[in-house]
């Protein structure tokens, strides 16, 4: 018993002199071991930040998937398409798909257009929203709510219900085909999603403060000059986003352009939904050799041609398009 | 110097300020009747009719309910391709509104480079048009890669009950599709999460709560709003989107010869009709949830 404290004090003895500095350091060395891979209070862990890292690579790339898998296909020669070896990197840098696809999508043409049918009633439908919005968020008046309950209306009503007519109208007027039918709807507030850039207005108008507007006012500046003058110049920002994402919509949207500007003008989305047809147009399927028969490799050139513009307005001006939902207020409401 | 307390300038000032509102919103006004209001009804006119459009003018030929009747009992492919709508929007939404949720948790974070993945999801919105999605569709580029055609996961599907069968296979063919409609409901998930008010949490760890349990209890209740608002957005962009099946079935049947303008215009009003039952329950069932917590 004695010996064996005496024993026990000894070896403490020994590791106290020896030891005892790392001892005692010891449990706060684990701690910042576990707290640089659990994470602590103030940061996260390091199995917590790599798993979320791998989780996020692993979903994009699932997400870039389609895009990838295009961009690879639309680069295979003929040779390469049947060959079951290559598919991944195709044996070598074949242009010859994007070339005909060019040529089927009549791309110069059909590209112009595009940007006329999405700028111009972009543009318009931006000044009327922002003539709306600034009404509803600036001025108090009777019936308000119910404003807002048919613009939501507008929104939730699915363009079938109420394309047909207004096509026949076209039609009589001898408008169809031409980008007065896509500019009218605009100008009446009513364009493609016209309902989501009034509440993005309403949002920015909303969030200006008044003082500016009230000296304005007192100095006796009209209701118009202060919307111009002062308004304006402040939700800059909201106008941007408005005609960015109004133009790209209206890019992607084929149901109005389809039902609207058939037989007139031709848009690159309108123009890929036929491509088939263009390219046996183009390439008679009985008259050319086995090579130049359409294949996937040829349609895929011409979807990436088609969202190719969108793809560069999208990486010089991405800010914009992130930044802009935080902006409208959406998530507010 | 009036003063503004005065009754008679307040009333006079508000009447004033009415009609200033009115004359911004008129624009509105006038483009709802002629754009919206006035299309719907001749629509629905369209739906009790028969329409026959010729070179001189539109012939129209009174047949009360026989398109409704028509679309639901005799035609046995607008009733089919609704069902499948209904069930693909009721498989979809669930897993947008999860999937978004989790990439706004994880981009909330302050990670560094999280901007580039922010760019990455968002992405599809801006490419996603009817003719591009149909032809990756086509190509099999919207399929989960190599899952889809491995034959552990087409055995998997020839054992299901027919019932689940059609879903499962949606889900194996268009999983990137589906996810590809959630970068607008990213970013409003993002949004919301950065208005919660940072101090909820510093008093729930205080108080000892883990970063799970801030989560269910803190982040989750918050965004119950943001959930309805996301929902109702997915829902409304699926079914308008330009490649559903029911949208492009009424596009193809309104230049149809047996179908026509009134056959077509009656679905529209029947698919409208799907469209807003769909809007109700979802509204409902999140909206329960949101008195629970």
């Amino acid at each position: 018993m004695n010996m064996r404290s005496r024993l026990q004090d000894s070896i403490l003895s020994w590791r106290d002199a020896h030891l005892g500095g790392f001892l005692a350091r010891l449990p706060r060395q684990r701690d910042k071991v576990r707290g640089l891979l659990l994470g602590t209070r103030a940061r996260y862990g390091l199995v917590f930040t790599v798993l979320v890292y791998v989780l996020l690579i692993v979903i994009g790339f699932v997400y870039l998937f389609p895009l990838l898998f295009m961009l690879i296909t639309s680069l295979k020669s003929p040779g390469d398409l049947l060959n079951p070896m290559v598919q991944w990197v195709p044996s070598e840098l074949y242009v010859g798909n994007y070339v005909k696809a060019f040529r089927v999508l009549d791309y110069p043409s059909t590209l112009l257009s595009s940007i006329l049918v999405s700028v111009v009633p972009s543009v318009i439908q931006t000044i009327v929203c922002s003539l709306v919005g600034y009404g509803l968020a600036r001025y108090r008046f009777p019936g308000k709510h119910l404003i807002f309950a048919l613009i939501l209306a507008t929104f939730i009503i699915p363009p079938q219900n109420t394309i047909i007519p207004q096509m026949l109208t076209y039609r009589q007027l001898g408008l169809l085909g031409t980008i007065w039918a896509m500019i009218l709807p605009a100008l009446g507030g009513q364009g493609f999603r016209s309902a989501v850039f009034i509440l993005i207005f309403y949002q920015a108008f909303l969030s200006l403060p008044q003082v500016l507007e009230e000296a304005a006012r007192l100095d006796g500046a009209s209701e118009m000059t202060i919307f111009a003058r002062i308004a304006v110049p402040a939700a800059i920002p909201a106008y941007i986003v408005s005609v960015i994402f109004s133009t790209v919509w209206y890019w992607n949207e084929t149901y109005l352009t389809v039902v609207f500007l058939e037989g007139g003008i031709q848009t690159l989305p309108m123009q890929l939904s036929k491509f088939v047809q263009a390219y046996e147009n183009l390439y008679p399927p009985g008259t050319v050799n086995i090579l130049d028969r359409l294949n996937e490799a040829v349609k895929l050139s011409g979807t990436f041609l088609n969202i190719l513009p969108l793809l560069l307005i999208y990486f010089v001006l991405q800010r914009w398009f992130v930044e802009s939902v935080e902006r409208t207020g959406i998530a507010g409401e | 110097m009036k003063s503004p307390g005065r009754p008679r300038f307040s009333l006079r000032h508000r009447t004033r300020q009415a009609l200033q509102g009115y004359a911004f919103v008129a624009i509105w006004i006038v483009g709802f009747a002629f754009f919206t209001l006035v299309p719907l009804v001749q629509t629905f006119r369209y739906s009790l009719n028969q329409v026959i459009v010729s070179a001189t003018g539109v012939e129209e030929t009174f047949v009360a309910w026989q398109n409704y009747t028509q679309a639901l009992f005799t035609d046995p492919t607008f009733v089919e391709l609704l069902i499948e709508y209904a069930i693909e929007t009721a498989v979809s939404v669930p897993i947008i509104l999860i999937f978004s949720m989790i990439i706004a948790l994880f981009l909330n974070l302050k990670l560094p480079f999280k901007g580039i993945f922010r760019t990455v999801f968002f992405l599809p919105v801006v490419i996603t048009s009817g003719p591009v999605i149909r032809e990756l569709v086509s190509q099999g580029a919207t399929s989960l890669p190599q899952v889809a055609q491995s034959p552990v996961v087409l055995e998997f599907l020839a054992q299901l009950p027919p019932v689940l069968r059609g879903p499962a296979e949606y889900l194996m063919t268009s999983f990137i599709l589906i996810l590809w409609f959630s970068g607008v409901q990213i970013l409003i998930y993002l949004a919301s999460l950065q208005k919660i008010d940072r101090s909820i949490y510093e008093a729930a760890a205080i108080d000892g709560a883990s970063a799970w349990q801030s989560f269910w209890k803190i982040t989750l209740p918050s965004l119950s709003a943001t959930n309805v608002v996301v929902a109702i957005y997915t829902i409304i962009t699926l079914s308008h989107f330009s490649e559903n099946k029911v949208v492009r079935y009424i596009y193809s049947q309104t230049y149809d010869i047996k179908g026509g303008i009134g056959y077509a215009s009656a679905m529209s009003f029947l698919y409208f009709g799907a469209l807003l039952i769909i809007l109700v329950a979802a509204y409902l069932a999140l909206q329960s949830r949101v008195r629970k917590t």
